[in-house]
């Protein structure tokens, strides 16, 4: 029975979290149409998260795509379709490892970074000195911050794809000396539009999603230093779970429009 | 310290304020006066309501009931353009200091000044303002540094002189002393002094520092339990038999 009410109680805590988070959603999206806009700030928060997450997307999307050649080549192998290999790392690394890969990357480098950040400046009364300040603390700090991560991590997911690729064609050049021309224009062929925009689109939700939730647990994150590392850890805990199920609804999505 | 002249002028006025989190009862009708150029001491305990009755008069927390006129106009009334507008004429220095992290001294002092474009229309050059707001707390060295690289002492004075900076009337101290070493301490309410003598600035500090009361303070409220319990100046209320009064002293 306690532990019935334990789920009960868990459940009612989750729901009343994406409760609060659909309201912080609203208040983002009333906000980000008012005047002024926070151009320079944008611009700052766009440069920081591309410059921090740039060499780790790199490095993981060549490593991806390389681990991923070497360990599909000998199944291909078996059946003769050696030469499937571009075409099928392209497709599954465009359409979905790539994308999930670079989101769940940058809501653990990002996401964190921003809920920490937004913890601490809450901790310390800098954003109550802001609002002092007559600045709207809110415009200044999470719109910016939000519309950042919508706009950077489709950058960075194309980025981590081309790399990815890169990957796998060095696999295969050194496996069967394919030329770097010949690899891309297998690669180009196997894709189609139906591949790159739905994986761009759902990109932008990823991206939405980490800022959203990486504002939302550090803009009102409990006093004390034990909450600024509460907001971060939950910030990446609950940015992973929900880019999961936006994924699941954008593959269902797009199996009505593409007809996957 | 007890300089100050029979002023009649109101330039803060709080009535009746009530403030609860949940249960939890904070303010219970707490009514103050505060008049132009007075140095106006709080005293209490920790969780007394000196920090929410501060915060509830700069508009940071909204309270249940009761009123707060502040110049003349009624903060619960006005809208967020107005209240911004005000706050120019407020300054508040944290407890904390609460000097932006990622961004430098200079960036600091020049944020007020870049919002409040009203007050002072839109400075090209913002240097000399800044300049001479670090010259009044004895940082001009300090321009470019990053907050993390100054001692607690110095944030708090460069807090200050962002505080300065927007050259208001009214100056909120939150415990301007807590957690500073006694020289340091004394370097501030030195400070707070002559920004007083230098702006004639009226002020509200809030502290449980009984040193930074005597030196400081022209009139005193004890808060207690939510409402203010005894008010007078320093000597009034250490001389006083009442034993909860006695003990905010020993």
């Amino acid at each position: 029975m306690e532990t019935i009410f334990k789920i009960i109680e868990i459940l009612k805590a989750f729901l009343l979290d994406i409760g609060e988070l659909s309201n912080f959603a609203g208040r983002f999206f009333k906000e980000v149409l008012k005047h002024p806009f926070e151009f320079k700030e944008f611009l700052r928060q766009c440069y920081n998260m591309g410059n921090r997450s740039l060499l780790l997307v790199a490095v993981t999307g060549f490593i991806i795509g390389l681990v991923f050649t070497l360990q599909s080549r000998p199944t291909l192998q078996e059946f003769g379709a050696v030469s499937w290999m571009p075409s099928m790392v392209s497709i599954s690394i465009i359409r979905e490892i790539g994308p999930i890969i670079t989101a769940l990357i940058c809501a653990g480098r990002i996401g964190s970074g921003i809920g920490a950040e937004l913890g601490s400046m809450k901790v310390t009364e800098q954003i109550d000195a802001m609002e002092v300040s007559g600045t709207n603390p809110f415009k200044y700090l999470v719109v910016t911050r939000i519309l950042a991560t919508t706009f950077m991590l489709p950058i960075l997911v194309i980025l981590g794809d081309f790399i990815a690729i890169y990957g796998s064609y060095l696999v295969e050049n050194i496996k069967d000396h394919v030329s770097f021309l010949l690899y891309y224009n297998q690669v180009f062929d196997a894709l189609e539009f139906g591949d790159l925009i739905p994986a761009t689109i759902k990109s932008f939700f990823f991206g939405f999603a980490i800022g959203l939730v990486g504002c939302f647990k550090g803009y009102n994150c409990k006093k004390g230093t034990a909450g600024v590392g509460l907001a971060a850890n939950s910030a990446v805990v609950f940015t992973s779970m929900l880019l999961f199920i936006i994924d699941f609804v954008a593959v269902f999505v797009t199996d009505i429009f593409y007809d996957l | 310290m007890n300089t100050f002249k029979n002023n009649t002028k109101h330039i803060i006025e709080i009535n009746d304020l009530r403030k609860s989190y949940g249960d939890n009862h904070v303010l219970n009708g707490f009514n103050m006066i505060l008049v132009e150029g007075e140095n106006l001491v709080i005293m209490g305990k920790s969780g007394s309501g000196k920090s929410v009755m501060i915060k509830c008069l700069i508009g940071l927390e909204e309270p249940d009931s009761g009123s707060i006129i502040v110049m003349g106009k009624d903060i619960s009334t006005l809208e967020h353009e107005e209240l911004d507008e005000l706050r120019t004429e407020v300054g508040f220095l944290f407890q904390g200091s609460a000097l932006y992290d990622s961004m430098t001294v200079r960036e600091n002092l020049e944020f007020p000044l870049r919002r409040h474009t009203k007050k002072f229309g839109v400075i090209k050059d913002t240097t000399p303002l800044v300049m001479e707001a670090l010259e009044n707390v004895g940082l001009a060295h300090t321009v470019n540094l990053m907050p993390e690289e100054l001692s607690g002492g110095m944030k708090r004075r460069v807090a200050l002189a962002r505080t300065l900076i927007l050259q208001p009337k009214i100056i909120l101290y939150d415990e301007p002393t807590t957690g500073l070493d006694p020289i340091t301490a004394k370097e501030i309410l030195l400070l707070m002094e002559s920004i007083q003598k230098k702006y004639n600035t009226s002020s509200i500090i809030i502290t449980h520092d009984v040193d930074c009361a005597r030196a400081i303070s022209n009139r005193m409220i004890l808060l207690v339990d939510g409402i203010n319990y005894a008010e007078g100046t320093f000597e009034e209320l250490i001389s006083s038999k009442d034993p909860k009064v006695q003990a905010f002293f020993k």
